[in-house]
């Protein structure tokens, strides 16, 4: 599968990233290898193969339903770009 | 005192010969005037250093030292770290200060290690060069031409350029392996849950396990011993009792059955290291082991699946940096799509960039059965391939790398060739087993680095077998020309 310039800016799109322009038709060079690549393991045929998520086919462990962490807004929010009155800033997005 | 393994310096410290304090001053000064020639750290902390010697002597001083008080140690720049910056080698993270330890950092910290900082690594554990890193790339001290490899190769460069004696790495696809290999040191990236994630920047969640490096086996024991374990913040960590790794390292290995996957001895493997790898088979035939050869016909597959699996989980885990709670946010953003797209856009480089595109492509509607369907049955076959081999042989032996260190600059324009030379450690991370890369000689001037893979939590065995290995011969004692 070889993906074209309105592709990649489609893709890019959906993964909310900036891509300069110019640098678009090497994207899409490099993604049209890489899917090239990944294409290889179509030789082999995986019917009625069940797909592994866990090397070792492990499921989620439960825990109880118990609080076990304390409230760590202030020293949480010092990294932040921008916070108010312990709420996190953000661009306006509604008139 | 840099040129002392962990065992050495333990026993050095027990008996006296120095103060932790003293080996910590020696080994600051030795990053300040030397740290320049590799690039192997991206922060050093050398208050908090100071602190933790005096903390470390003080403890022996009371009669409370382990085998790893006061051990200088360096940790690579994804384990968070109390206050510390953790930029995980990106622009994105260039301003965050961790607001918590790593579980590994934690228990590295209980048993009286002292950090001197955090080593360069590609941009989001994501590369084989460490030429992605944000702060340039770290450099091979056998010839600073060359890659240190990746993307653990700040912490390889800082062993052995003799900075540190042992430091954290993490290992998706052969990121403690390969560079230990290219720049001539140790490396295990132990058993799928065997150590805690949490606190790890995550790049690949079913695949990435954090792992210690350092000079020879038995340090990676003492490394491991202290850095394994459960815990009930790591959902997927499992929980299993931890054996002593130092226990059984010098036991005999008589009758060890070692495989030869014959698809890591095959076409793209360089000749040179083809000799070295027989070289080393030879002397474990003198230590008594017996060779057989198995195949592991999927192990092929193994780099095409990665590059599905990998990318789409990476995109994935990569969504949090929006530039909303911590991370780098973009100037002025028109509205809130404008300041994820343009953050994430500055803040990430192009390597980084193209597996966030790769992923999100694979795990969008109408691809999601032909990539990531497709890419996890195929990681069954794999994993599948390596259970029948260990039917019949006790560990599998093999290199690490096809080749030596590359040149900087030789392979950044041309990804899939970089990805390609990942082609015998990927399988392994595929399939959660433990590795081990171990210094088996040069080829053209260069360290080759020999795998041995293991069973599910056989990281003892592959431990004892690379000791013995290491008792008869002494690649793993060289050290680069001009670091002394």
């Amino acid at each position: 599968m070889s993906l074209g310039p309105a592709e990649v800016k489609n893709i890019a799109h959906l993964a909310r990233l900036a891509i300069d322009e110019d640098l678009i038709p090497e994207y899409a060079k490099n993604l049209s290898g890489i899917l090239a690549l990944v294409e290889q393991m179509n030789a082999v045929d995986t019917e009625g193969v069940e797909p592994m998520a866990h090397p070792m086919d492990a499921t989620q462990r439960l825990r109880p339903d118990v609080v076990t962490e304390t409230n760590q807004r202030e020293r949480f929010q010092r990294i932040a770009p921008a916070t108010e009155a312990g709420l996190y800033l953000v661009p306006r997005v509604i008139e | 005192m840099h040129d002392k393994t962990i065992a050495e310096l333990s026993a050095a410290l027990q008996a006296g010969e120095f103060s932790a304090l003293e080996l910590t001053q020696h080994l600051l000064a030795r990053i300040e005037a030397r740290n320049g020639d590799v690039n192997a750290f991206i922060t050093v902390t050398p208050e908090l250093a100071l602190e933790a010697a005096k903390a470390a002597d003080a403890a022996r001083a009371r009669g409370e030292a382990g085998p790893l008080t006061g051990i200088p140690i360096a940790h690579k720049d994804l384990f968070c770290t109390d206050g510390v910056r953790t930029s995980c080698g990106s622009k994105m993270l260039d301003n965050f200060i961790s607001p918590y330890d790593a579980t590994v950092v934690e228990r590295l910290k209980v048993a009286g290690t002292v950090m001197l900082g955090k080593t360069n690594m590609d941009e989001f554990a994501m590369g084989s060069s460490n030429e992605t890193s944000y702060y340039g790339p770290a450099k091979n001290p056998w010839d600073p031409q060359r890659v240190p490899g990746g993307s653990s190769g700040g912490s390889a460069a800082a062993v052995a350029a003799r900075l540190v004696p042992g430091v954290t790495g993490s290992d998706t696809g052969g990121s403690i392996r390969q560079p230990a290999a290219l720049c001539g040191i140790s490396g295990l990236k132990p058993t799928y849950g065997r150590v805690s994630r949490y606190g790890m920047v995550a790049f690949a969640s079913s695949l990435d396990q954090g792992g210690p490096m350092a000079r020879n086996a038995e340090d990676l024991a003492l490394l491991l011993n202290a850095m394994a374990g459960f815990d009930p913040k790591d959902s997927t960590c499992i929980d299993r009792p931890v054996p002593d790794y130092t226990a059984r390292l010098a036991a005999s290995i008589k009758g060890l059955k070692i495989g030869l996957p014959k698809e890591y001895f095959s076409e793209g493997l360089d000749a040179d290291v083809a000799k070295v790898i027989d070289a080393a088979i030879e002397e474990f035939r003198r230590l008594g082991a017996e060779f057989k050869e198995v195949s592991l016909p999927n192990v092929k597959l193994s780099v095409p699946a990665y590059y599905v699996i990998a990318p789409a989980e990476a995109s994935s885990n990569l969504s949090r940096y929006d530039g909303v709670r911590f991370g780098y946010r973009c100037e002025n953003p028109r509205d809130l799509e404008d300041m994820y797209k343009r953050s994430r856009g500055e803040g990430f480089g192009a390597e980084v960039k193209r597996r966030i595109l790769v992923g999100t492509y694979a795990l969008s509607a109408g691809y999601y059965d032909a990539y990531y369907r497709k890419a996890q049955q195929v990681r069954r076959l794999i994993r599948e391939d390596f259970v029948k081999a260990f039917a019949e042989v006790d560990m599998l032996l093999g290199p690490t790398t096809p080749d030596v260190a590359f040149r900087l600059g030789e392979m950044v324009d041309d990804p899939v060739r970089m990805y390609l030379t990942d082609v015998y450690t990927i399988a392994v991370n595929l399939a959660g087993l433990p590795a081990m890369s171990i210094p088996a000689g040069f080829a053209k001037g260069m360290p080759v680095g020999l795998q041995l893979i293991g069973r599910d939590f056989d990281e003892a065995r592959l431990l004892n077998a690379a000791h013995k290995y290491q008792q008869v011969t002494d690649w793993h004692n060289a050290c680069p020309p001009g670091f002394e």
